[in-house]
């Protein structure tokens, strides 16, 4: 955990890269790109990027592009991947349909 | 590392980021201290996204109406961040004649405020949104609410006061403040370190009130807890805001399609109040699904996503305080949001930084004042 973070601490330039257009969140469609530029815009958290963009956000909720997400974050950012926090799972653990998720034996009437 | 600054800013959500902003815009250097690891991790990124004036306080609707009026319909552009600010409006629903009673006290004291809140039919609520429920009597409606979303809209003032200049610093969690000379100076921090400013706009939320108890200011002001829900992308329905008469639930369509709607199951009064406390109770979600089926039972299908929580700082009197502190000068407090921090936060942001440097503000702020709250006894 990054115990205090200078957010005005000097990340370089942003440099386009030939493969900035490839899909890294497949769910919300963000690409490597929009991520790495994010880094640019000062968001240096991995709760505060998928707030940005909506990366890890759909319907696998992150299960895929987390761990890819984390790797372009950090060599964006210059820091271990290990000083990034994965963001917060969510309950359902799977998409749930609301008809039954009401179904919990509360007042159903 | 500097640690002084003209103004400290402590806490980095919705208001301190939009005062940092319109700070740095009046070329004012600028500090702000976040507690957690991420700006904007607590209310100001948890909440529905209502931009509201139907329901608010007669004290707050001045800077509530000057925000949806002046600073939310350009602040995309401003902010060079899609914030999905849509004004259209909210609607208010009834399914029982008790409920239209509650409605038509509200519509008369929204009116009386000057704002237009008109009581509808049945018909009428399906011919503004025909994709609610048959059940619904009546609804009152406020054609100038409207939504936006909360997470980019915090992170977007955080990212243009930052691209201005304003210095940012998270994982600094602000315990103590001192003054010099009768003035407020130092803000003292976890870690041990000392920031030193002229101004201090203390917005830390419900955890505004331990750090101003150390200049000897309390504000009664208690926790309260709420959940939401999100489900998959919908096709496009309609982008009005909605609540209920009861209000159990509240939620919108966002421009993703998804559905965001916030409730609670009733016990939160009783919860145990602490704010690092987020993880969503079992219930919530399965009643939150309940209750908006009632409202708008074609949801039944669209499957649930994810569920989340977030604390409110609730004032004695459910009015935020925004102030100076004549005991503490230099001191300005934007805390007890009450709920409607997000929709007002661009306002309260412009109306700290007008404090700040003595600008004339965009409305008079002391019925704000902090030391309003008397005994009744």
């Amino acid at each position: 955990m990054i115990i205090s973070n200078d957010r005005l601490r000097d990340i370089g330039e942003f440099i386009p890269q030939p493969d900035d257009d490839i899909l890294i969140c497949r769910c919300e469609e963000i690409t490597k790109g929009e991520i790495r530029r994010a880094c640019h815009d000062g968001i240096f958290t991995m709760e505060e990027m998928r707030r940005y963009l909506r990366n890890g956000m759909g319907l696998c909720q992150g299960q895929t592009c987390s761990k890819l997400v984390k790797g372009i974050m950090a060599r964006e950012l210059k820091i271990s991947p290990l000083d990034l926090e994965p963001a917060t799972s969510r309950a359902p653990m799977r998409p749930i349909e609301m008809e039954i998720y009401a179904r919990d034996g509360g007042n159903v009437g | 590392m500097k640690t002084t600054a003209d103004v400290i800013i402590v806490g980095g959500g919705v208001v301190g980021n939009a005062a940092a902003y319109y700070l740095a815009k009046r070329g004012v250097e600028v500090l702000v201290l976040e507690a957690d690891d991420s700006i904007g991790h607590g209310g100001s990124s948890r909440n529905g996204g209502g931009v509201r004036q139907s329901g608010r306080d007669v004290r707050e609707l001045p800077y509530a109406m000057y925000g949806i009026k002046h600073l939310w319909p350009t602040l995309s552009e401003e902010l060079g961040v899609d914030v999905e600010y849509h004004q259209g409006g909210n609607l208010r629903l009834a399914l029982e004649e008790s409920h239209i009673d509650i409605l038509k006290g509200q519509a008369e004291r929204a009116t009386a405020l000057g704002l237009d809140v008109k009581l509808i039919d049945g018909k009428e609520v399906h011919e503004i949104n025909p994709y609610l429920s048959d059940a619904i009597i009546g609804a009152t409606w406020c054609p100038t609410d409207g939504h936006a979303n909360p997470m980019k809209t915090t992170l977007a003032f955080y990212k243009r006061a930052r691209e201005l200049g304003a210095r940012f610093i998270s994982g600094e969690k602000v315990v103590e403040l001192r003054k010099f000379k009768g003035r407020i100076r130092s803000v003292v921090t976890e870690s041990g370190t000392i920031y030193e400013g002229n101004t201090v706009i203390l917005a830390a939320g419900y955890e505004s009130r331990e750090i101003s108890k150390t200049v000897g200011i309390d504000i009664p002001m208690s926790l309260f807890y709420e959940t939401c829900l999100v489900t998959e992308a919908q096709p496009p329905m309609f982008d009005i805001m909605l609540g209920v008469a009861t209000a159990e639930i509240y939620g919108h369509q966002c421009d993703h399609g998804s559905f965001v709607f916030g409730s609670g199951t009733g016990l939160e009064p009783s919860k145990v109040p602490d704010s690092s406390d987020l993880r969503v109770p079992a219930l919530d979600v399965s009643a939150n699904c309940r209750c908006i089926m009632k409202y708008v039972p074609m949801l039944k299908d669209a499957k649930v996503v994810r569920s989340w929580g977030g604390w409110m700082d609730i004032t004695h009197d459910h009015v935020p305080v925004i102030s100076p502190v004549e005991e503490v000068p230099g001191l300005l407090l934007a805390c007890g949001m009450s709920g409607h921090g997000f929709g007002t936060g661009p306002a309260v942001g412009l109306l700290l930084s007008q404090m700040v440097v003595g600008e004339k503000p965009i409305c008079d702020i002391t019925p704000l004042r902090y030391d309003r709250f008397k005994s009744d006894r």
